[in-house]
């Protein structure tokens, strides 16, 4: 089984504040991680090859310097590590970044494909489903279980809003995980040997032969036109006074909207 | 278009740097440079003292605008019944269709007719069914070619879906088949007066920054929006339109839906259905804090949710977490109890029509959201709040 | 203070410190109310290999030495010492198998042991037989190829969780303490039963029990060593895992240190936080300055021993006496510093300090400890006469 994990390298957005006065991002001090989703992405895949045999490639689209968590997931037990960086990446929209790694796996050659569900910095959910839209091959959404992995096809569930829905695909397959599938392990001593070792692939446009039109800002459809901080309302209402007083004003006005 | 850094002007001054919400901007051999993480978001044009970045414009650039008409809502459905977003994406879209002034489709799949119906009495101009065998449970593959025939063939200007488990997991496939743009989550959308562009504005940053995004050149524009951020349209009873029949012949599909199983999730349901939530958060201080709730909850008929404090502090179950990971509520009334307002607690709540904010810090940000504001002790506040809402009711 | 520790002790250091803040101290109170053994924390070090720490390379381990199992046992122990104890214990029970043990028994154990499959126990005290290890009463008589082990061991860590035990039993009473033996005993062996669960005042996620033996058959093979060496085998193994002993010191010292500063820095009292006030800075100085003291003796002692010493026991004597009985003194004064509050199990000082006193009694007394340096002390000024 040769398995592909998609990982992305984030800030810790539980750790980054607005500037209210600038209006910019607080990234001092804010760490980088292995988007969490992608961890647990990373577990399936060296569950998978636990079970079922095989190996396991990590691959991240990114600047040279996401070679931290290509190194960090390596350090976790994955076999190998690709890293897409050219400046055509640059300014990739989902479109473009799902393209760019739908042409390196391609190039790789993968039977299952496994991401995060979303990214925790940009929160669309969206590069899986495209990339496995451009590889032609079908997807499952939302994993929370592996149900069972044969030669020829997997079981999986998929988490929905009331429930979930148990489904079997062909391979090759990719599929968009969530948290409840797994708890990802800790690195091993060993494994962040290999990883202070281990040479990791780079590739460029040209390796993955891309066609340049799909690539960076040139491939992407959607544009960032500006970007600002959440608005904040401004009518509210202190209710002064004793706690009494303050309770009654509240009552009355819950009253006045008519929510009593 | 590309942003660019004039090497001679630039300091090194590293001011750019802390502006970038990418960390696009790396400082090589004493000058700023920008790498590929950059999303053209022109955060750092201002803060440059040297006037050093700068945005230029590229051959590309004169890209010829794709063309399309009217706007779509996809419309979903589980167990063959209308989920509410689909009457939100139809209050959204018929404003957006006004406003283009062209017309308002739904697509529908996997319902009987009389769904249909109801789709145009809550706005929809037309209709496109289909209720093929194939398509009544949702498997991305055969959603994802369908969708995308009816856009091919009719090619509209805008298409909307729920960003929900549903929407989130087939519409992207549909996106790049079409090869055009997709914004996901988008907590609102307008119509640019000058270019006619869909502007979609959506969190990024676990809420914490808003972007809006554009898809200028290709067509369809597509968006994704999660429920309840948009107000439903108007329901009319007597509004005609079209039910356009179409078929699911030749599709085929490489996954299949083995079972779909029910798992009771009640408060889930209970807190996206709620028209009155009472939260809880860290100043709660403890499971015991949470009972005083329920018993101001049961008084007003409310739901209780919290914040992603009090649920790692393990206070409250995780089906209970209102926000950026968890879910995001719009009931008539939110009382905040607690809370000290991080943003990504906000993006889940603040389309709420009214929200009350209890806390004893006075400089908590969730004061600056809330409609009504009361500065104290919540355990002083809510059960002399609970025992005059029991007397109010005549309870 | 730097140590100067290579990469690869940081790398150690960074594992053992991430597995303690994100699965030890999540359970820890839980594990110290119920007492229950942390086999979830026991796979989780078996994954980041640190059970092979200090085993050979040839036999799965990492190869490592004493400072690194020092290392990683001080950061389990600023956690959690009960779960510490469960995997210093376990390097305990594999030293005699480590520094005595024949090939075929080094092939036979050691890769389990290092991949963290099978948990170890050394079974040394008696009733009568703790600080006086001469009073032992477990014989162990050879018949054809086998040996018949008769007598209860007690107090015996990982009794009942481990696989493998190593012990130490009388082959020929008439040559007194040159009459014991080492023996390596599976669970599961007919004879060899356990008694009840010991249910102690700390360390309560490590498990403590009787070691029975009635007339239980072992193979010949099975000494470790041999017949006569027992207590050579014993004494070397105390002086290799003495050192660990002070490095759970330390790291137990170090977290309730932590716990309070972080408090002394959030209470506030007559209208400032009470780290403002000198009769807590000095407090606070003393804890953190005898901390680093001992830290300082224990790498120090470690990196001895690492580096080939014959004779260590004086010193790894010293490094247990002198860190565990500071971290008696700091787990106490932290109580201290955190009043009330330190008192109540909201916060885990108070568990802090009831676990650090089991380390100034087990693997010797540091009274014990001080006949050792003193008996070393006489040695070495005869010789210099």
């Amino acid at each position: 089984m040769k398995i592909i994990v998609c990982i992305k390298q984030v800030p810790d957005t539980a750790e980054v504040r607005i500037n209210p006065e600038t209006n910019t991002l607080i990234r001092d001090g804010v760490p980088s991680i292995i988007n969490p989703y992608d961890m647990h992405a990373i577990e399936a895949g060296l569950h998978i090859k636990e079970k079922a045999g095989g190996n396991v490639t990590v691959i991240t689209m990114g600047p040279p310097q996401a070679e931290t968590a290509l190194r960090e997931a390596i350090s976790m037990g994955v076999d190998s590590a690709v890293l897409l960086t050219d400046r055509a990446f640059a300014g990739s929209d989902t479109w473009a970044t799902a393209y760019t790694l739908a042409k390196a796996i391609e190039y790789l050659g993968a039977d299952i494909i496994l991401c995060g569900k979303q990214a925790i910095d940009g929160d669309t959910a969206q590069v899986g489903p495209e990339i496995a839209e451009f590889l032609d091959i079908p997807h499952i959404s939302y994993i929370r279980k592996i149900d069972e992995i044969k030669d020829n096809k997997i079981v999986v569930q998929r988490l929905m809003d009331d429930g979930y829905d148990v489904i079997e695909s062909s391979f090759p397959v990719l599929l968009t995980v969530v948290k409840e599938l797994n708890v990802p392990r800790l690195p091993s001593i060993k494994g962040k040997m290999a990883a202070k070792k281990a040479v990791i692939q780079k590739m460029n446009a040209a390796d993955i032969k891309a066609d340049e039109n799909c690539l960076g800002l040139k491939g992407s459809p959607t544009q960032v036109r500006n970007i600002f901080a959440p608005e904040v309302k401004k009518d509210r209402i202190m209710l002064e006074g004793t706690t009494e007083e303050k309770v009654t004003a509240l009552v009355n006005e819950l009253m006045r909207l008519k929510c009593l | 278009m590309l942003i660019r850094i004039d090497k001679d002007k630039c300091t090194g001054c590293e001011a750019c740097i802390a502006s970038c919400p990418y960390d696009a901007i790396i400082i090589k051999d004493g000058k700023a440079e920008i790498n590929e993480l950059c999303q053209m978001c022109k955060a750092c044009l201002s803060v440059c003292p040297e006037g050093a970045i700068s945005e230029v414009s590229e051959d590309s650039d004169q890209k010829e605008k794709g063309q399309g008409r009217g706007v779509w809502v996809f419309a979903e459905q589980r167990d063959g019944k209308t989920a509410v977003v689909s009457f939100e994406l139809l209050g959204a879209g018929r404003r957006l269709a006004s406003e283009l002034n062209t017309e308002l489709s739904a697509v529908l799949f996997g319902c009987t007719e009389s769904e249909a119906d109801e789709l145009i009495k809550w706005g929809a101009d037309k209709v496109y069914h289909c209720n093929d065998e194939i398509i009544k449970v949702f498997n991305d593959e055969p959603y994802a070619k369908l969708l995308s025939d009816l856009i091919q063939e009719h090619k509209p200007d805008i298409v909307l879906a729920g960003a929900t488990p549903i929407g989130r997991s087939f519409i992207p496939r549909v996106a790049a088949r079409l090869k055009t743009g997709l914004t996901a989550d988008c907590t609102s959308l307008d119509i640019d007066k000058e270019t006619g562009n869909l502007l979609q504005t959506r969190p990024a940053f676990g809420g914490n920054i808003m972007a809006t995004i554009l898809c200028p050149f290709t067509r369809p524009q597509m968006a994704t929006v999660r429920p309840r951020v948009m107000k439903r349209g108007e329901y009319d009873e007597k509004r005609k339109g079209a039910i356009i029949n179409i078929n699911a012949d030749n599709i085929k599909s490489r996954t299949n839906v083995i079972e779909t199983v029910k798992e009771a999730s009640e408060t889930a349901l209970n807190l996206q259905e709620a028209s009155i939530i009472v939260a809880g958060g860290r100043g709660v201080g403890g499971p015991k804090g949470f009972e005083i709730l329920f018993e101001l909850a049961e008084a007003l008929g409310a739901s209780i949710a919290a914040s992603r404090a009090a649920v790692d502090e393990g206070w409250i179950p995780y089906r209970h977490q209102v926000g950026q990971t968890g879910k995001t509520v719009g009931p008539k009334l939110y009382i905040a109890c607690g809370i000290s307002g991080a943003v990504q607690h906000l993006v889940g709540m603040q389309s709420s029509d009214i929200i009350i904010a209890i806390n004893k810090n006075p400089e908590a940000p969730i004061f600056n959201t809330a409609n009504f504001g009361i500065v104290g002790d919540l355990f002083e506040l809510i059960p002399l709040l609970t025992k005059k809402i029991k007397e109010a009711k005549g309870l | 203070m730097d140590y100067f520790l290579s990469e690869e002790q940081v790398m150690i250091r960074d594992l053992a410190r991430q597995i303690a803040e994100e699965k030890i101290v999540p359970v820890r109170a839980e594990l110290d109310e119920t007492g229950e053994f942390p086999w979830d924390i026991m796979k989780v070090l078996a994954q980041s290999d640190l059970f092979g720490l200090f085993i050979p390379e040839e036999y799965g381990g990492l190869g490592k030495g004493c400072l690194e199992l020092s290392i990683a046992v001080e950061e389990l122990s600023r956690a959690c010492l009960g779960v510490s104890t469960t995997f210093a214990a376990n390097a305990l029970g594999t030293y005699p198998l480590l520094l005595f043990g024949t090939d075929e028994q080094k092939k036979k154990y050691l890769p389990d042991i290092a991949a963290g499959k099978r948990l170890v126990a050394f079974g040394l005290t008696e009733a009568n037989a703790g600080s006086d290890a001469g009073g032992t009463q477990t014989t162990a008589r050879l018949e054809g190829n086998e040996y018949i082990i008769n007598g209860t061991k007690q107090w015996i860590t990982n009794g009942g969780e481990a696989e493998v035990y190593t012990i130490i039993a009388i082959t020929d009473r008439s040559k007194g303490p040159r009459g014991a033996s080492a023996f390596v005993v599976e669970k599961g062996t007919p004879g060899f039963t356990f008694g009840k669960k010991e249910n102690k005042m700390g360390i309560r996620a490590s498990a403590t029990t009787e070691l029975i033996f009635d007339n239980c058959r072992i193979p010949r093979d099975n000494i470790i060593g041999k017949e006569g060496m027992g207590f050579v085998v014993a004494m070397k193994t105390l002086d290799s895992s003495r050192t660990g002993v002070g490095a759970q010191g330390v790291g137990v010292a170090q977290g309730a240190f932590e716990e309070a500063v972080k408090f002394a820095k959030q209470r506030v009292q007559f209208g400032h936080p009470v780290i403002t006030f000198q009769a807590v800075q000095h407090m606070l100085a003393d804890m953190a300055t005898s901390i680093e003291a001992s830290r300082a003796l224990v790498y120090a002692v470690a990196r001895f021993i690492d580096s080939g010493a014959k004779d260590v026991s004086k010193e790894s004597a010293m490094s247990k006496l002198f860190a565990t009985d500071v971290a008696m003194k700091v787990t106490t004064d932290a109580v201290q510093v955190m009043g009330g509050s330190g008192y109540m199990k909201e916060y885990p000082v108070e568990k802090m300090m009831r676990d650090a006193k089991i380390l100034q009694i087990y693997e010797g007394t540091n009274q014990i400890q001080r006949n050792v340096i003193g008996q070393a002390l006489i040695k070495e000024f005869t010789k210099k006469k």
